[in-house]
């Protein structure tokens, strides 16, 4: 019997994975589909919020100040890109400028550090790109971009290293109590384990309710996104707001860690948490609320729209705690924004609650906690120079638009979470991440999964289970035919 | 280390072979090409239809062997080339950064450049398909790529969107492997491809072309396209409620257009045609930075090779013109701007001593027309026009403008069309 299963491998059952590899536990980390970090944790904003939003009290309040600090550590160590750039959140009439002061108080109320309020023209000093009609803004100094998967695996695979156990194409379709804790049957998999973690995002609730009663409620809310070219990527220094609505955060403007300009999102209620389709009227209304923060985006340089899913629920709080009527069921449900940027936190409150169910926590005599990975185009000449004499492949470029290398690419195949996927490699080391999206460099790309995979080319997947792309050779009997 | 050369081409497809023989014929040398592909021949390779050369080699040949006759010329040369090799930036006194797994990082210094890196597809992103993002939503260069050098189908059934050239060619090269293509959509009330290309692969082939419509969703729930929603649209390219039609498809191509590759020529800080989205040039195809000159798709999305190979033969001269020492320099004399019905002019500047009998002009027009008359004006005055039967958006037009004439003109030269009344 293992002592913990985590079910779902985006960020915060990777956080969780995390801290419970620093102690002599046997932890298995069930995962539904063909990789980590492919739900909400790869298509949101991909912002670590300063925390001033959430009311004070609230667990969204501590676990997100207390998050965002904690994010920036790990991200620093784990080789995650992570800068702190500040948010700012714009006034643009008398009921906005009290808002905003609203949101001041809060900051100070939960801890925010460094919160204070602009005046117009300190605003456009600081960003002369927004509209003219900003009368005032709240600054963050402590907000922060992330790469929200990078994070994710970084999480999960130093997880790995130190023991923990990862099944991918494990979806969970049965939970039995047992004598001393539960079987689940995830995919191939029947585990025995004495305590649960549920992170399994969207599908939470349907998750606890196969061990507990019901308990809660998903709302999906789907948001909405442009990502711009990275001509577009330094129209803005900050993250830039408007005044939350009951919707959430509103539609903001801000630089990726990658370089590009983020512009989303909406919020639509969905039936289906899995469903990220894209709609025109949703970017239709992204792109005119956008207008009002910053007038000069150019959407002809949109290299992709994409959407992901929040995993509201019918409770207003994040659902942190153990199943009251289901002994060493811990729920991590409800996980919206500031999800993202709570995610340590929110793994540390896993944690204790693991211990408070009578797990026992003894720390490991060692832990590995370091992680780097190449990254060819931010190295200098000299660097460049003296890593192709060293091997040859880094002096192959893959991906012209990300200037990904082959080095790069095998790298990220015999990592300790292999990828199996076009989209797999993409998250890992980015080729396919520029202008072209992948129309270059992706025939090559399945070509390198092949061989390095020792795999046909046919077998290679963009993405999910189902995501072929090719479909045989031509010149075959029968047209098309396998 | 640093590897000095006369004269450094980036890109070698059709564009960078013409502009290394012609300056190679003019006496330069020292030349290098460096192509980031394993071959030369640039995106000619994977043209594996015919109806190349007619104006240049007066015979129909495919895109391979096009490319071939320039790759054996270039053979009898003593111009250098490098394959799979990644230009990484150039600078302004023309420093090159390149590298490949062979010779490893380079820095190389030329006399003068010549860029020749050709163009990109737009994307789904680029237009926002609403929709599932499933596979098999592809362009049509990327399917063309798989099909005709990796050897590999893309899918069974499939619906195009926009009438670009290259869907138009995959249209047919889909159906001739067994595929079976649904439809070709096209937002535009006219198709953006050559006539030619809508009469032999989709007419030929009994493939429906839908003007005026687009896809308004894609579904593909499980991993792969499962089916899209074409509507027609109105006179703002707006969908119409009620006029939806659905086709079951495993593929979706997309051929929405080409835009000039020019982050390298960004970065080094040579001023672009925001039209266009390709270097602003002179006569000669000389850029904003002295020395550094640019030809082919590179600069505007041209509808034929032998137009690129045209220009890019008049680059490879003015490099070498320069290299001797002996090319016009300076500002310009006279600057183009675009009139009614005229999108793009290139060349967009012009020094008259670049100027031997004529200076030749290509530009677009926004709408198709069934005949019209082509203006070139300065100062108020008319100094050239041109009768035109059928002027379209898809097709690029050509005039010359007499040493002569532009003489007569002083400082802003506007080539507009007037419409014939029908």
């Amino acid at each position: 019997m293992v002592d913990v299963t985590i079910i779902g491998c985006g960020v915060i059952g990777a956080a969780t994975a995390y801290e419970l590899a620093h102690y002599d536990l046997r932890t298995v980390v069930v995962e539904r589909e063909n990789d980590v970090s492919t739900g909400t944790t790869k298509a949101n904003s991909a912002i670590i919020h300063a925390g001033y939003d959430p009311e004070p009290g609230t667990l969204m309040a501590r676990l997100n100040v207390e998050g965002n600090r904690r994010t920036k550590e790990i991200a620093a160590r784990l080789d995650v890109p992570c800068k702190e750039i500040g948010s700012l959140v714009l006034a643009f009439d008398e009921a906005d400028v009290k808002t905003v002061e609203e949101l001041y108080r809060r900051g100070v109320a939960n801890g925010v550090p460094g919160v204070r309020v602009l005046s117009a023209q300190e605003v456009q000093a600081l960003e002369p790109n927004l509209s003219k009609e900003v009368k005032a803004a709240l600054l963050a100094p402590s907000a922060a971009i992330i790469s929200p998967w990078e994070m994710c695996l970084a999480l999960a695979e130093t997880a790995v290293k130190n023991g923990v156990e990862l099944r991918l194409n494990s979806p969970v379709t049965a939970i039995e109590k047992i004598e001393g804790g539960y079987r689940v049957t995830a995919g191939d998999s029947v585990i025995e384990t004495r305590t649960i973690v549920n992170a399994a995002g969207v599908h939470a609730d349907q998750i606890n309710d196969l061990a507990a009663p019901h308990a809660f409620t998903t709302r999906p809310s789907r948001g909405e996104y442009y990502l711009m070219d990275k001509s577009q990527g330094a129209l803005v220094d900050h993250v830039i707001f408007q005044c939350p609505n009951k919707d959430g955060k509103g539609v903001l403007v801000s630089p990726t860690v990658h370089g590009n300009l983020i512009v989303g999102p909406n919020a639509e209620d969905v039936a289906d948490g899995d469903d990220v389709a894209v709609t025109a009227a949703g970017l239709d209304f992204v792109r005119e609320k956008a207008a009002k923060s910053v007038p000069g985006i150019n959407y002809r340089d949109s290299i992709r729209n994409f959407s992901g899913v929040r995993a509201v629920t019918d409770q207003p709080d994040f659902v942190i705690c153990e199943s009251p009527a289901a002994k060493g069921f811990i729920n991590l449900g409800g996980i919206k924004s500031p999800g993202l940027s709570s995610a340590p936190a929110i793994a540390a409150e896993a944690v204790k609650l693991l211990a408070g169910a009578g797990v026992e926590l003894k720390e490991k005599a060692s832990f590995d906690d370091s992680r780097s990975r190449v990254r060819f185009k931010e190295l200098s000449s000299k660097e460049k120079t003296a890593l192709v004499e060293k091997d040859p492949a880094y002096g192959r470029v893959i991906c012209r638009c990300e200037t990904i290398t082959e080095g790069e690419i095998v790298d990220a195949l015999h990592s300790v979470i292999p990828p199996v996927s076009i989209d797999g490699v993409k998250r890992r080391c980015n080729p396919g991440m520029g202008r072209c999206q992948g129309g270059f460099c992706g025939p090559r790309v399945q070509e390198i999964i092949a061989r390095e995979l020792g795999i046909s080319q046919q077998e290679v997947l963009q993405d999910k289970a189902g995501s072929r792309i090719i479909f045989g050779q031509t010149k075959q009997k029968g047209g098309a035919a396998q | 280390m640093t590897e000095y050369h006369d004269l450094i081409v980036i890109g070698g497809g059709p564009a960078g072979l013409a502009a290394a023989c012609a300056a190679w014929e003019k006496g330069v040398k020292d030349i290098l090409i460096i192509e980031r592909d394993k071959e030369l021949g640039g995106i000619l390779n994977q043209c594996i239809h015919n109806g190349f050369g007619l104006t240049y080699f007066k015979e129909e040949l495919t895109g391979p062997e096009y490319a071939g006759r320039f790759i054996k010329m270039l053979f009898d040369t003593g111009v250098k080339v490098r394959t799979d090799t990644m230009v990484l930036s150039i600078t302004e006194n023309k420093e090159v950064h390149a590298v490949n797994n062979f010779d490893g990082y380079m820095v190389l210094r030329a006399k003068a450049i010549v860029l020749t890196m050709g163009c990109r597809e737009r994307t789904r992103g680029a237009i926002g398909i609403p929709g599932d993002r499933p596979a098999g939503v592809l362009t049509a260069g990327a399917a063309q790529r798989y099909m005709n050098i990796e050897g590999y189908m893309v899918g069974k059934r499939v619906v195009i969107l926009g009438s670009g050239d290259i869907g138009l060619i995959m249209a047919r090269r889909m159906t001739l492997e067994g595929a079976k293509v649904l439809a070709c959509v096209e937002l535009m009330p006219y198709s953006n491809g050559l006539n030619r290309n809508i009469v032999q692969c989709l007419n030929d082939f009994d493939i429906p072309l839908y003007l005026a419509h687009t896809i308004t969703d894609i579904v593909g729930k499980h991993g792969r396209v499962e089916k899209v929603v074409v509507s027609a649209v109105d006179e703002n390219r707006r969908p119409v409620p009620g006029t939806e039609m659905e086709f079951d498809c495993d593929t979706v191509l997309l051929s929405v257009g080409l835009i000039p590759e020019n982050e390298l020529s960004r970065n080094a800080g040579i001023e672009i045609d925001r039209r266009t989205s390709g270097p602003v040039v002179f006569e000669n195809m000389e850029t904003s930075i002295p020395g550094v000159f640019a030809a082919g798709n590179v600069v505007h999305v041209h509808d034929l090779v032998d137009f690129v190979t045209g220009e890019s033969q008049r680059a490879g001269r003015a490099a070498a013109d320069y290299i001797a020492g002996s090319s016009a320099a300076g500002g310009a004399d006279l600057e183009l701007a675009n009139g009614e019905h005229v999108n793009y002019t290139v060349p967009q500047k012009i020094r008259l001593a670049g100027v031997d009998k004529a200076a030749g002009v290509f530009f677009r027009v926004n709408k198709v027309m069934a005949a019209g008359t082509v203006r070139v004006m300065s100062g108020g005055v008319q100094i050239a026009a041109f009768k035109r039967q059928h002027m379209a958006p898809g097709e690029m037009e050509q005039i010359q403008l007499p040493r002569a004439l532009l003489e007569k003109a002083q400082g802003t030269v506007t080539i507009s069309v007037e419409e014939a009344n029908a």
